[in-house]
């Protein structure tokens, strides 16, 4: 086994093609192995991974805590839902809208940065922690005097994606096959994430990226460089929450039914725990991230079936049971690896150097008597 | 037309006034040191000169005037801040760190000769430049923030505190490399406590006691001062 992965990375070429392949023909498998309901599991992984990858611009390559990011994901899917639904009776083609809550959430991204500029670590979390719940409580409320969001009822009958008089949102025979909407969304939503991915690391090598790492570290030395500290964590911010909108778009679309309920807290802590799970600042782990843990709590929902297979009835409850292994598996994380499963060059480079700053310091002070 | 040119600068925290009016002037070439105690304001006055705080009165470098002007933008003027306490970036490289240094010039040929000065002055960063800097040694931090200011080639180099919490035989070190840095025609205000050391390798100095400015000349005349000698050398 050892030698696969060695083999892998002699033919790159190879490699990314037999990858190419199996994303290309996952869903088909998938849905074959574990029914039709994991393909729907599989795009939310690929949006999440979207939401992570966008988010990880923001904590992980400037080191700002945000909190409320999934207010972006809100802004984004609202926004779609108000120009392609009869909640005003428009319908706009995707292509338009979609870019749209991109911007719009860009826009409300430097909107919060703006005044929270000065602020770092805990007090920046609580002020978007603040951001993020004010902007679901607006979505909940919005439905007077002027009903703009519909409140807690939500926007129903979005219009689901169409490309070029296709419509994703149907379903196709396809060669003979039925081909259900989950697996066309699959193939839109890959081509997205490509998109976040392939964008993530252009700014990860850019100079950009090296201002928001130099920021992250220390920002008056990052100053200091001659860094235009203001715009630059401005830029994250606006960079991390457009492709919180991108998906929040996507989401819409997908869904055909968005309320304020999923946009909650507990999806910012859980998309920031992707992030932290997976390795923060790396691109892959991030990913890995957001795939197990919209995978994991799926898969878990088997354990009520398995305790009644067992024991005859269910003697804790799924849902229950789920969250505390959830619970655990992160508590172990942080334990056992709190550089992430794929931590970055970087920070695998400092959790394994931290002993070695001692003997350093001898060996320099010798140094310096020579 | 002196280098540095400042009038009646003042720094305040709140209701706090850390700075209260100082006059200072550096020619080019020169090494000019500000010493004082703790809290007499040395850091503050410099945060001020390049734009880190709020301040009043008149900055002017190179005959133009700085006020109300953002860091990065003073930076780019050629003014560069070694902070206190250092501020490497912990997380990057030791060549990275180097590279930031250099984050707003665009002439690739005379960044890598600086490079290459940079490791020659200080051949522990050279053996060290893939290492995170956060895993340096003190001494070598000090030498890495040193480098990575050399490498914007600054007109005019503030440094804050370079012997601040280094091992005696250290502060040696990185003071042969500050003189060096000077031979080599870079402007410099150091800020230090050690006024021993500071009026060793300086030209002239300034004395700040309780934000003002109580005292300037030539550095061997400062040192052989009696109130220096008593307040500061412990003579």
């Amino acid at each position: 086994m050892r030698s696969v992965p060695d083999w892998l990375r002699r033919h790159p070429g190879l490699a990314f093609g037999l990858l190419a392949v199996l994303l290309a023909v996952l869903p088909f498998i998938v849905s074959i192995g574990l029914g039709r309901g994991w393909v729907r599991v599989l795009d939310f992984a690929l949006l999440y991974a979207i939401l992570a990858l966008g988010l990880n611009i923001v904590v992980g390559y400037a080191g700002l805590l945000d909190l409320g990011y999934i207010a972006f994901y809100a802004l984004g899917a609202y926004l779609f839902a108000w120009l392609s639904s009869p909640q005003f009776g428009l319908h706009l083609p995707f292509w338009l809208v979609l870019p749209s809550g991109a911007l719009l959430a860009g826009g409300f991204g430097v909107l919060l940065g703006a005044p929270t500029l000065r602020l770092r670590g805990d007090y920046l979390a609580i002020v978007t922690l603040g951001f993020g719940e004010i902007v679901r409580i607006f979505m909940n409320n919005l439905d007077a005097p002027v009903n703009i969001t519909n409140g807690p009822q939500g926007i129903n009958l979005i219009d689901p994606i169409s490309i070029g008089g296709f419509s994703l949102g149907a379903r196709h025979t396809i060669l003979g096959v039925h081909v259900f909407p989950p697996t066309f969304y699959y193939y839109l939503f890959l081509f997205f994430t490509l998109f976040t991915i392939l964008v993530a690391m252009r700014l990860q090598d850019s100079r950009i990226g090296r201002a928001w790492a130099a920021i992250r570290e220390d920002e008056v030395a990052a100053a200091a460089m001659g860094i235009d500290t203001r715009n630059i964590k401005l830029l994250a911010f606006a960079m991390g929450a457009s492709f919180g909108g991108l998906a929040g778009g996507l989401f819409a679309a997908f869904q055909g039914f968005i309320s304020p309920e999923s946009f909650n807290l507990m999806e910012s802590v859980m998309i920031l725990c992707m992030i932290v799970l997976g390795g923060m600042g790396n691109i892959p782990g991030v990913i890995l991230g957001a795939v197990l843990l919209t995978v994991l709590p799926e898969a878990l929902r088997y354990l009520g079936a398995w305790q009644r297979a067992a024991l005859g009835h269910v003697v804790v409850d799924p849902n229950d049971l789920r969250m505390l292994l959830f619970g655990l598996a992160m508590v172990a994380m942080m334990l056992y690896r709190p550089a992430g499963l794929l931590p970055s060059r970087q920070r695998r480079r400092e959790f394994r150097a931290e002993d070695g700053a001692a003997e350093q310091e001898a060996a320099s002070l010798y140094d310096a008597k020579a | 037309m002196s280098l540095l040119e400042v009038k009646g600068l003042k720094v305040a925290y709140g209701g706090i006034q850390a700075v209260r009016g100082i006059d200072l002037v550096i020619e080019q070439g020169e090494l000019v040191c500000l010493i004082g105690a703790n809290g007499a304001g040395k850091s503050s006055a410099l945060k001020g000169l390049i734009g880190l705080v709020q301040h009043h009165g008149e900055v002017r470098f190179t005959g133009e005037r700085l006020n109300g002007l953002p860091t990065h933008a003073i930076v780019a003027k050629g003014m560069t801040l070694v902070p206190e306490g250092r501020g490497i970036f912990a997380r990057l490289s030791v060549a990275e760190n180097l590279d930031m240094g250099a984050y707003t010039r665009r002439d690739v040929g005379p960044v890598r000769l600086d490079l290459n000065r940079v490791y020659d002055l200080f051949p522990r960063l050279a053996e060290r430049r893939a290492q995170l800097a956060g895993t340096l040694s003190g001494g070598e931090q000090q030498m890495l923030a040193l480098g990575r200011a050399i490498m914007a080639r600054p007109r005019l180099l503030l440094l804050d505190e370079p012997s601040m919490g280094l091992a005696p035989i250290m502060v040696q070190k990185i003071y042969q490399t500050i003189a060096e840095i000077a031979r080599d025609g870079v402007t410099i205000l150091l800020v230090e406590q050690n006024a021993h050391l500071a009026l060793q390798v300086s030209q002239r100095g300034y004395v700040m006691e309780s934000g003002s400015v109580v005292l300037t000349g030539a550095s061997q005349a400062l040192a052989d001062d009696p109130m220096v000698k008593a307040a500061y050398l412990g003579e």
